[in-house]
């Protein structure tokens, strides 16, 4: 279960080089616009870094109190200009000709002197060091490659979701197990992507073992273990069965509803980390066969968390092959290594090994081959994006 | 909280023929003689380590410090928190309470030598030819070594599957709780519980495994190792003269604990109080132990950012995020100049900060471990966490509850595998007499 909510930090760094190769037009455009918004408790500026000359910051106040807003100079003291006074609702706009150099900039929301502080360079026309033109359209690219592939594999495992679901509400049991691993398949391959909004990957993928104390269960590994009951034997009644498949299919459609939005996208960033991500996962619980402890279906959860990372460095791999060829050369060779070690053991088409036969032999080799793997594919997101 | 002194060790006397050369050639007085009857019968601490001088051969190492056993608190909570550590939970195999309670004296008295840095009952040479020694003989030249031992009783003594084992029913401390499952724990039930716990920390590891060892031999017949755990390194300070210490996710661990120079955060959130509900358990504490595993090999493809961010702390200095320096408290709300938090919702430290949970603090005192590698040849360590608290049910299970699900450095790098809580009674008051029919830990429970 991949379950990072934390992107938004995590990448703050290669975002707002993103965004700001995204917007930076050309050099020599006399008026740049920093938007700023006030609000209560936040004070967005939307750019850390500007060429020098006039800066217009046009400034919103969200917030529900008046507001305002100061440009200071490095020191944090001095300074250079300011708008009060901004009502709740309104806008200003403030123009400053700032000098290469480092300053703070500050909103007040409330006018209490309080202020919500961070630092802003205006930087020698020409001198910012971020992804220029062609490096930048080639991120841009691959986002979109990858983008595409993510929401061709969720429209799959909507399709599958659903005819899964249905038989398990309906008490086709043999129907449903023999769906379970291959629907799952499409969801492993792109749960970095699912694990980008916070709270459907534990409505979806949830073991028992991660449950806190009065916590509902749902997903596929509940249905995995009602499928595959333990020794001891394992019943619901119906109605949570019911429930249980309803939201499998509801709570797949929310994903696939967001995914499929026209605003949504994927930074490259998020590309590379997710497929560091989900071979984390593998060494985590699937290496151990501790993701499928009734079904045993680790190895197909092994081979979409492969699939899925594969399809993330074949994406970003026109960005990096420049950068770093040989990071390229070996993450293919690994690629294929592990690749020619599971498959020894089956294929989703035909079907695996279950954990439970594999001799430890057999997992000792499948997990020093991914470790191989998974090494040089966390330097991944380094190479394209820096 | 005299514990919190070490005593210099006194210096050497020469020329006191050998007990620690080659077995039987050991013919002169040799200092279990002493301490086998003198030291313990005395008291070790009113003694001022006298015992310890008998015999010595040579200067203990530098740093070396000896704590007194006799207080109002157990050693091994407060004390300056060493670098070794053998920790090991029990079970009792008798029925009898009069045998649980010999048990105690045993452990008592042998405690009380082994911190002198003196050898158990007959000692480990010099004894009949015919007999195995008494003392197992490893710790012969290592002196004290900074050695404390604390004694812990887990909530299976009191009540085990509705039973009461030794008439002790009535005495279990509400604060003894059985934890909940936390979201992500993957227990093993040999790694887990007990129904006693001897904590033994040195500056020497094979001072420190030399007290379990014989303490663990003592007991034989009464009470049997029910796991174990070495830990290598302190992942905490408990005073403010030491630094902090790493875990082995590179980090500085424990930066806000208490220290026991906080008299008022020591007094408020550490010791028990009779009126806490157990009179037994004043100058008590409870002790929360949690052998958690880090997933090492995916912590070290972490990038630098997403380690600080899931830790919500510099690598290098230990600042927070927000700025500052190591002891510079986390500003909250700060942000960068994209307008993001700099100090991630989810990271460790807004999660486990006191300022989230109304103040709340804990004494940690945990150590780093590894058992070496796992199956599939990765490094099978991690932290174990060892935190001594008034009251576990509000300084430890919110936080945890809270931590499990919602601390990315917990949910995605660590995985518990093992729990247990003691109650860690008060020590055994200066001028006592130890032995038999002397005083003993937790002698107020049994009394």
């Amino acid at each position: 279960m991949i379950t990072r909510s934390g992107w938004a930090r995590a990448c703050a760094v290669p975002v707002a080089a993103l965004l700001l190769a995204a917007c930076t037009g050309e050099p020599g455009v006399r008026d740049v616009t920093v938007s700023v918004t006030s609000t209560d408790d936040a004070c967005a500026v939307s750019r850390s870094s500007t060429p020098a000359g006039n800066v217009v910051f046009s400034l919103k106040n969200d917030g529900s109190q008046a507001t305002g807003f100061r440009v200071y100079e490095q020191d944090g003291t001095a300074v250079v200009a300011a708008v009060e006074n901004v009502g709740p609702g309104a806008s200003s706009d403030l123009v400053v000709n700032l000098t290469a150099g480092d300053y703070v900039t500050a909103c007040d929301p409330g006018m209490d002197g309080d202020e919500i502080r961070r630092e802003l360079t205006a930087t020698e026309a020409g001198a910012a060091a971020t992804p220029t033109g062609e490096h930048a359209e080639a991120l841009h690219t691959a986002s979109a490659d990858y983008l595409a592939y993510v929401r061709a594999e969720i429209d799959t495992l909507m399709h599958k979701t659903e005819a899964f679901a249905e038989a398990l509400a309906s008490g086709d049991d043999e129907t449903a197990k023999a769906m379970y691993a291959d629907s799952r398949v499409h969801w492993l391959r792109i749960e970095p992507i699912a694990a980008h909004f916070g709270d459907l990957v534990p409505l979806l993928d949830l073991r028992e073992a991660d449950l806190g104390p009065n916590e509902q269960w749902l997903g596929w590994h509940h249905a995995e273990k009602l499928l595959w009951p333990p020794a001891e034997g394992y019943t619901v009644d119906q109605a949570t069965r019911a429930e249980l498949a309803d939201r499998l299919v509801s709570d797949t459609a929310n994903l696939q509803s967001r995914v499929s939005a026209g605003d949504f996208t994927v930074e490259a960033f998020q590309i590379g980390n997710g497929a560091k991500e989900l071979l984390d996962d593998v060494a985590a619980t699937k290496i151990t066969g501790d993701e499928e402890i009734w079904s045993g279906t680790d190895l197909w959860d092994i081979q979409a968390s492969i699939d899925g990372a594969r399809r993330a460095f074949e994406s970003l791999k026109p960005v990096v092959i420049d950068r770093d060829p040989k990071l390229v050369a070996e993450l293919d060779e690994r690629f294929a290594a592990a690749q020619s070690v599971l498959s020894a053991h089956g294929s989703i088409a035909e079907g695996f090994t279950l954990y439970p036969d594999l001799t430890s032999e057999q997992v000792l080799e499948l997990s020093r081959t991914i470790e191989a793997l998974s090494e040089p594919l966390s330097r991944l997101t380094a190479a394209a994006v820096l | 909280m005299s514990e919190q002194r070490p005593s210099p060790t006194p210096p050497a006397e020469d020329a006191t023929p050998s007990d620690e050369g080659p077995g039987r050639s050991a013919k002169g007085p040799s200092r279990r003689a002493v301490l086998g009857v003198a030291g313990a019968a005395a008291g070790i601490a009113a003694s001022g380590g006298i015992g310890f001088q008998v015999g010595r051969q040579t200067a203990p190492p530098p740093g070396e410090g000896q704590f007194p056993f006799l207080g109002a608190h157990q050693s091994g909570i407060l004390t300056p928190q060493q670098d070794r550590l053998h920790f090991a939970a029990f079970d009792i195999t008798t029925d009898s309470r009069d045998r649980v309670i010999a048990l105690l004296r045993r452990w008592t008295q042998a405690a009380a030598t082994l911190m002198a840095g003196s050898q158990v009952g007959g000692g480990a040479v010099g004894g009949p030819d015919l007999l195995p020694p008494d003392d197992t003989g490893e710790a012969l030249d290592l002196g004290a070594s900074g050695l404390t031992i604390t004694f812990g009783f887990g909530r299976s003594m009191f009540l085990a599957d509705g039973a009461d084992r030794f008439g002790l029913a009535d005495a279990l401390p509400d604060q003894l709780l059985e934890l909940p499952h936390f979201a992500g724990d993957a227990l093993e039930q040999n790694l887990s519980h007990g129904d006693l716990c001897i904590q033994a920390c040195a500056n020497d590891p094979q001072v420190a495994v030399h007290a379990i060892r014989n303490l663990a031999r003592l007991a034989i017949g009464d009470a049997h190792v029910r796991w174990a755990q070495l830990g290598f390194g302190r992942t905490s300070s408990t005073t403010r003269a030491q630094k902090t210490p790493r875990n082995l996710m590179g980090f500085k661990d424990g930066t806000a604990n208490i220290r026991a120079e906080d008299k008022g955060l020591v007094d408020r959130w550490l010791w028990a109080d009779g009126s806490d509900g157990q009179q037994w358990m004043h100058d008590g504490t409870y002790l929360v132990a949690r052998k958690i595993r880090i997933l090492i090999e995916n912590w070290d493809r972490t990038s630098l950012s997403e380690q600080e961010d899931a830790v919500g702390r510099t690598k290098g200095s230990g600042a927070p995020l927000s700025g500052g320096n190591e002891f510079t408290d986390p500003n909250f709300r700060a942000r960068d100049s994209a307008g993001s938090l700099l100090i991630p919702t989810d990271s460790h430290v807004t999660i486990a900060h006191p300022s989230r949970w109304d103040g709340v603090k804990m004494l940690r005192r945990g150590f780093n471990y590894t058992d070496g590698a796992d199956a599939l040849g990765k490094l099978d360590g991690g932290l174990f966490f060892i935190a001594f608290v008034r009251d576990p049910r509000a300084q430890y299970v919110p936080m945890q509850e809270e931590m499990s699900r919602a601390d990315r450095m917990t949910v995605e790098y660590l995985r518990t595998v093992g729990s247990a809580v003691f109650a860690v009674p008060p020590g055994v008051a200066q001028g006592s007499s130890l032995g038999d029919g002397g005083a003993y830990i937790g002698e107020a429970l049994f009394a």
